[in-house]
């Protein structure tokens, strides 16, 4: 190729001033097939997003506008038959707000115990630990990260359960007077408060690792001010790191809320999944919306699925709507300063 | 060497490291931590208190407080409440660790039992969850898992990558509001993207259960993975490779095709693995849409599709040692399948990118 350059072909050139070439910035006909390519990929998040929404809104809409607000403060799920035998939906009750109960209570449980652990991990990643034993420690979250949640949900229900039973008459024996620990039948297996725990531990790889992401970025001038200063670890950790990390962590929490509260093979497996409304943490019963959706699918008659499908569209809005919301928290965390 | 330089015989200072632990800093430590197990050991024979539980939650207190008393004595207050500071978060990074080291070990002493031969070598059409471990095996649902995964990567990684192509070499108006819907995207529970196919391709259309709708619900998970990873991969890529394809002559096609993308290969590669780890043992989708059949079948356009994911939920949900047994021995080998991808993602992702 190289010589044809230069070694001009004889005869190819005689003597006339070539024609003046047009520079322009027009894109050429392939790349404009390669935009439009790109870009058509590019949408496809949106397009399936949408289609999810307009999908699960097709085949739940009749349960919605059958059941009203209802859908979302009823607790009750019956599917009543007519006398054809086919589901009436105006006389069955459809309300997820048991569930959506469930789905509240065990994501708090996982947030309050899972955050401050992650956070206090990150810390220790990021500012205390030896560089070996960082480096064994940040691959073995990452790992966690990796594993699947019926792993975690069999690990939960065969292993955790055991101690986490133990924990909980603990905790109802010394602090039963608050109104979360009560309990009138002592039966303390498969509780919120033990698939809490589960999802607890789900969320801390990410957690950690976007909490550590942001306390590596603490401006290096500002930790050396600190120390300069005579402030000990703790002392800087309080005036400079936490508070630039602060809306980071924030935001981290919730992208662990969001997959706390979508969780659902694991939160079946671990929880007694029992349909009322229940803010006991300890008492064996309870569930969330994404496990109610797949424990009752297995026997449900067709337009109780459509009772399912509006259930999931609830669903698959709430976590949206709490993903949006902890997206835009990091986005800005991580290049406001 | 040959041309040795003759150094003066002026001994030069031993650098200094003042922050370094001395001996005496060590003995002090590990005398910490005696203090610390006595207590436990003397509160747990003297008190009510009993259990494991109780032995650690002393040790933990009596180390921070006589951390404290120490640095308190030594150093003053400011040495002391960092002190108590240093204790959490090391506990906070022990009990974080201490379930992975746990389910690790769970997988493989319960897992191992259930391993055998016959079980790479049959599947589930002449035997029963319920029989002994020995009938049986699990041939279907890994011939299951590895079509689901090639589906899924066939639908999902060509629309995660020019994704991340679009955000970065394209990086158009619409860049922000994608790079939103795919954060967003990967927030979607796995039930959720199951029961959208159920919605939009099983009722409408198919009307039954096989491996496609779950390769499908699979790809939707995967997607922002891909995307995501992609993306940052390609951001790495120098501007200068771009530049210099465009001064060649190369129109933005070429560029991108025989410059960039070739440049990032192996990052792409480490993106699309990390999506698989992502979807390996996704377990929702598949309850609702595979069928979960006990047979071996290659055809993922008709009949009921196993998996290990599936084959591990139905041994949990029948409930038996037998069947138990069964489960954690498909965690095992689910296990060992998210470990080799994981540790390939991190072997490529540490290579250099742009070889």
């Amino acid at each position: 190729m190289s010589s044809t350059l230069i070694e001009p072909k004889p005869g190819a050139y005689n003597g006339a001033t070539p024609a003046k070439r047009e520079i322009t910035t027009k894109p050429r006909f392939s790349d404009k097939v390669f935009r439009g390519v790109v870009t058509g990929g590019g949408l496809s998040s949106l397009v399936v997003l949408g289609l999810i929404l307009g999908f699960l809104l097709f085949e739940g809409y009749a349960t919605l506008k059958a059941q009203g607000i209802h859908f979302l403060t009823g607790s009750n799920w019956q599917a009543v038959q007519n006398d054809a035998g086919v589901v009436d939906l105006h006389k069955s009750q459809f309300g997820i707000a048991a569930m959506l109960v469930g789905t509240l209570v065990v994501a708090t449980i996982a947030i309050l115990v899972g955050v401050p652990l992650s956070v206090g991990a990150a810390i220790y990643l990021t500012f205390y630990a030896p560089n070996a034993i960082k480096k064994i420690m940040v691959t073995m979250i990452d790992l966690m990260a990796a594993f699947p949640s019926i792993l975690f949900g069999l690990w939960g229900f065969f292993i955790l359960e055991n101690s986490a039973e133990y924990w909980a008459k603990l905790l109802h024996k010394y602090l039963g007077f608050i109104p979360f620990f009560k309990m009138e039948v002592p039966y303390f297996s498969r509780s919120p408060f033990i698939a809490g725990l589960v999802l607890a531990i789900m969320i801390i790889p990410i957690v950690t690792s976007i909490s550590r992401e942001i306390f590596s970025q603490t401006p290096l001038d500002r930790i050396q001010a600190a120390y300069a200063l005579g402030a000990t670890r703790w002392a800087m950790i309080r005036a400079v790191a936490f508070p630039y990390a602060r809306s980071g962590i924030v935001g981290g929490a919730m992208l662990g809320l969001g997959r706390a509260m979508g969780e659902t093979v694991a939160v079946y497996t671990v929880l007694n999944i029992v349909y009322k409304v229940n803010f006991h943490v300890l008492i064996s019963a309870g569930g969330n919306v994404a496990s109610m959706i797949l424990a009752k699918f297995g026997e449900a008659s067709p337009s109780e699925v459509k009772a399912l499908m509006a259930a999931g569209l609830v669903l698959f809005l709430v976590t949206l709507l709490v993903n949006s919301l902890a997206t835009v928290i990091v986005s800005r965390s991580k290049k406001g300063r | 060497m040959a041309n040795d330089i003759i150094v003066p015989a002026i001994a030069t200072p031993k650098p200094r490291q003042p922050w370094a632990a001395s001996p005496k800093d060590r003995v002090e430590t590990a005398l910490l931590f005696l203090g610390a197990a006595l207590a436990s050991f003397i509160l747990v024979a003297v008190t009510p208190l009993k259990g494991k539980l109780a032995y650690v939650a002393i040790f933990f207190l009596a180390f921070i407080v006589i951390d404290f008393a120490f640095n308190y004595i030594k150093r003053g207050s400011a040495a002391g409440k960092d002190s108590i500071f240093r204790g959490f978060v090391t506990a906070a990074i022990i009990i974080a660790v201490m379930p992975i080291v746990s389910i690790l070990a769970t997988v493989w002493i319960r897992g191992h039992k259930g391993l055998h031969w016959t079980l790479f070598t049959t599947d589930m059409h002449s035997a029963t969850y319920t029989d002994p471990v020995a009938h049986g095996g699990l041939l279907h649902a890994m011939l299951g898992t590895a079509l689901l995964v090639v589906f899924a990567i066939v639908l999902s990684v060509p629309v995660g990558i020019l994704t991340a192509i679009y955000l970065t070499e394209i990086n158009g108006r619409f860049a922000r509001p994608i790079r939103f819907l795919v954060q967003a995207m990967s927030g979607v529970p796995s039930i959720v993207a199951g029961l959208f196919i159920l919605a939009a391709i099983v009722y409408p259309m198919t009307k039954q259960y096989n491996g496609v709708e779950g390769s499908l619900a699979l790809a939707i998970l995967m997607i922002p993975t891909v995307a995501r990873a992609s993306e940052e991969v390609l951001l790495l890529i120098p501007g200068d490779l771009r530049e210099a394809g465009v001064a060649l002559g190369g129109t933005q096609w070429r560029t991108v095709a025989m410059v960039v993308v070739p440049a990032a290969r192996s990052g792409l590669i480490t993106a699309m693995i990390l999506g698989v780890a992502r979807i390996a043992g996704e377990t929702a989708p598949l309850v609702l849409l595979t069928g979960g059949g006990d047979t071996k079948n290659a055809n993922m356009f008709h009949g009921p599709m196993g998996s290990l994911p599936y084959y591990i939920w139905k041994g949990f949900t029948q409930g038996t040692p037998e069947s138990v047994t069964r489960a954690w021995a498909g965690i095992l080998v689910l296990l060992v399948l998210v470990l080799v991808l994981f540790g390939l993602a991190r072997y490529l992702g540490n290579r250099k990118v742009g070889k």
